[in-house]
């Protein structure tokens, strides 16, 4: 696999730098909070993640994780806080020192840099494999079709599924379709990648393939942010590992620390629960 | 033209118009001939009627569909007014009866001077203002229905298909264009076929703006003149079977759409042609199974 092309390669943003003069700050969330109703889901969150980080979010089951990723690309609103990503207030305006919700447009636009895994793959059924990949590139950003064919398949080549490119999501094992939503996410050239519990819904033996496909893209320098609780993975590729408790951060700390060393009682308790 | 279309609407209760011109003579006698000549050897008259019923239904439930989608979407929207005029227009078209919608819109809007719908020339065709008028009506009128069926199936589909949609950074419209209609569309189409079989027969409701000569105009007009004077129930029966072999060509037709639709998903097994017309297969309907 190494005299491949990378998955950053292909998609054409390997070793891109930032602008200049930009920070290398992907994203800065500070004091969010969230309700769902009366619900308190996220209790003042701040998080700063750096270009090429992999940060894995741990916790219990209902402390936040998934509402904050999905904070980070405005599925979800936030009442309190901010969320900027690579540099601009994700979903929001600022106006007269106030947060106003952006036109529809501007927050698809946002959305184009982050790219988003989830846990139930959420191919579109009615598209092949290779459908899928360039709906957006061919639709939202207007490459042209040609063009984003080739790359589909470059990425459909580089996740092992090369010989897959006609084949319907319903024809496609759970592992494999995750593969697919990975390679659909990266055609966007996203500049920070976010995965909601990627190989939760997946059987056992096809979370190595998955898990496999997040190692490239870490080594080579993708940033991400994920919710898993595939301590494996977070002990070799995180460089920082968060938990979270009851829609609050409790612990941050490099994977080594993290696991032997953890300061807080609520992660002692969690990580004594999954290892 | 609309004087005209007066007249018709006062001798409306044509049964009645029909049994005094066969009454007399004691009990109706059936001259299954000119039943015969009619499904067997059609007129001109007849055949016209045939592609007019057909182009009108074709129109009629086109304008219906995009209604229909637009309205849905208008129910869905974020807006508040789009929302209420949305639900206003499902609300006012569906409760109302289809011949009251029809002959306000004709003969309503034109007695007025509001619209007084003038021909129209189309492709070298003169189209009256009484199709015009028919079809906007059946139309508008349909779109109500399609409304609650687009409703349906927008929700039908899986929230996280408009979240993927979304994170890729489409806006809602795209989104909706691109991911969301095109599966809605799978629970759209197999009831949409039943509105448009419903559409073919119900243009027969065009009788009232008179100077229509869609299929059962044209039969109701046969009655009286020629040799087929007053035999209105040969010339009724003879309609129904042009109908039926409209409806029929169009229940295939929708089960070949259907399987296309469904390739993908097994559930669809081959059915033979009498088991899709009349459900003579035996078996319940796989989709169906276990449901009941
Ligand atoms: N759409 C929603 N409406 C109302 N409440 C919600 C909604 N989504 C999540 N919640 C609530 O917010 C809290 C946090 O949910 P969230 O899904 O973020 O937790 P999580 O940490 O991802 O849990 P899990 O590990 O089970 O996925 C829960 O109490 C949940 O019930
Ligand atoms: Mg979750």
């Amino acid at each position: 696999m190494s005299d491949q092309p990378g998955l950053l390669e292909i998609i054409g943003t390997a070793g891109a730098r930032p602008a200049p003069g930009s920070s290398d700050v992907v994203v800065e969330a500070t004091d969010v909070h969230k309700w769902f109703g009366r619900n308190e889901v996220l209790k003042g969150v701040s998080l700063t993640v750096r270009r090429g980080e992999v940060v894995v979010i741990c916790g219990p089951s209902g402390s936040g994780k998934t509402t904050f990723i999905r904070c980070i690309n405005h599925l979800e609103k936030i009442q309190a806080g901010r969320i900027l990503v690579n540099g601009h207030t994700i979903g929001y305006r600022e106006r007269d020192g106030k947060l106003i919700e952006d036109r529809d447009a501007s927050i698809a636009r946002q959305r184009r840099e982050i790219g988003m895994v989830f846990q139930r793959f959420n191919l579109f059924p009615h598209q092949t494999a290779l459908g899928n990949i360039i709906e957006a590139p061919v639709h939202v950003l207007g490459i042209p079709e040609e063009e984003a064919k080739t790359m589909g398949r470059a990425l459909l080549a580089r996740v092992g599924l090369g010989t897959k490119e006609a084949a319907y999501p319903a024809q496609l094992s759970g592992g494999q379709q995750q593969r697919v939503a990975i390679a659909r996410a990266l055609a966007m050239k996203p500049s920070l990648m976010l995965f909601d519990e990627p190989t939760s819904a997946l059987d056992p033996e096809m979370i190595g393939e998955v898990l496999a496909v997040m190692k490239e893209l870490a080594a080579e320098g993708m940033t991400m942010i994920l919710v898993s609780h595939e301590m494996g993975f977070a002990r070799e590729v995180a460089t920082r590992v968060v938990m979270m408790d009851e829609g609050q951060i409790v612990e941050v700390a490099p994977p080594g620390e993290f696991f032997s060393h953890p300061t807080s009682e609520r992660t002692r308790a969690f990580l004594s629960k999954i290892l | 033209m609309a004087v005209g279309g007066w007249r018709v609407l006062a001798t409306l209760p044509l049964a009645a118009l029909m049994l005094a011109g066969c009454s007399g003579s004691g009990s109706y006698i059936y001259d299954w001939s000119i039943f015969v000549d009619a499904v067997v050897r059609p007129d001109g008259l007849i055949l016209t009627g045939v592609w007019l019923t057909l182009i009108i239904s074709v129109v009629a439930q086109m304008i219906g569909v995009l209604l229909g989608v637009f309205s849905a979407l208008g129910r869905t929207a974020r807006l508040l007014p789009l929302r209420v005029l949305a639900g206003l227009y499902v609300w006012l078209f569906r409760g109302t009866p289809l011949l009251v919608q029809l002959t306000f819109f004709f003969f309503g809007l034109s007695v007025a001077k509001i619209y007084t719908w003038p021909p129209i020339e189309l492709f070298g065709l003169s189209i009256s203002g009484e199709i015009q008028a028919g079809v906007f009506a059946l139309g508008v009128n349909e779109g109500a229905y399609m409304s609650e069926i687009v409703r349906a199936g927008i929700l039908a589909v899986d929230r996280g298909q408009l979240e993927a949609a979304r994170s890729l950074g489409m806006t809602y419209r795209l989104a909706m264009l691109r991911v969301v209609l095109p599966q809605a569309a799978r629970v759209i189409i197999p009831p949409l076929g039943n509105e448009f079989n419903n559409m073919l027969k119900t243009t027969s409701l065009l009788v009232v703006l008179g100077n229509v000569p869609e299929l059962y105009v044209t039969f109701s007009r046969k009655n009286g003149s020629g040799p087929t004077s007053f035999h209105p129930f040969e010339l009724f029966l003879a309609a129904a079977v042009w109908y039926l072999l409209l409806t029929t060509i169009w229940s295939l037709a929708q089960a070949r759409i259907e399987r296309r639709l469904s390739q993908g998903d097994r559930r669809d097994e081959d059915r033979g042609l009498l088991d899709r017309l009349l459900g003579t297969g035996g078996k319940p309907d796989a989709r169906t199974r276990g449901v009941r």
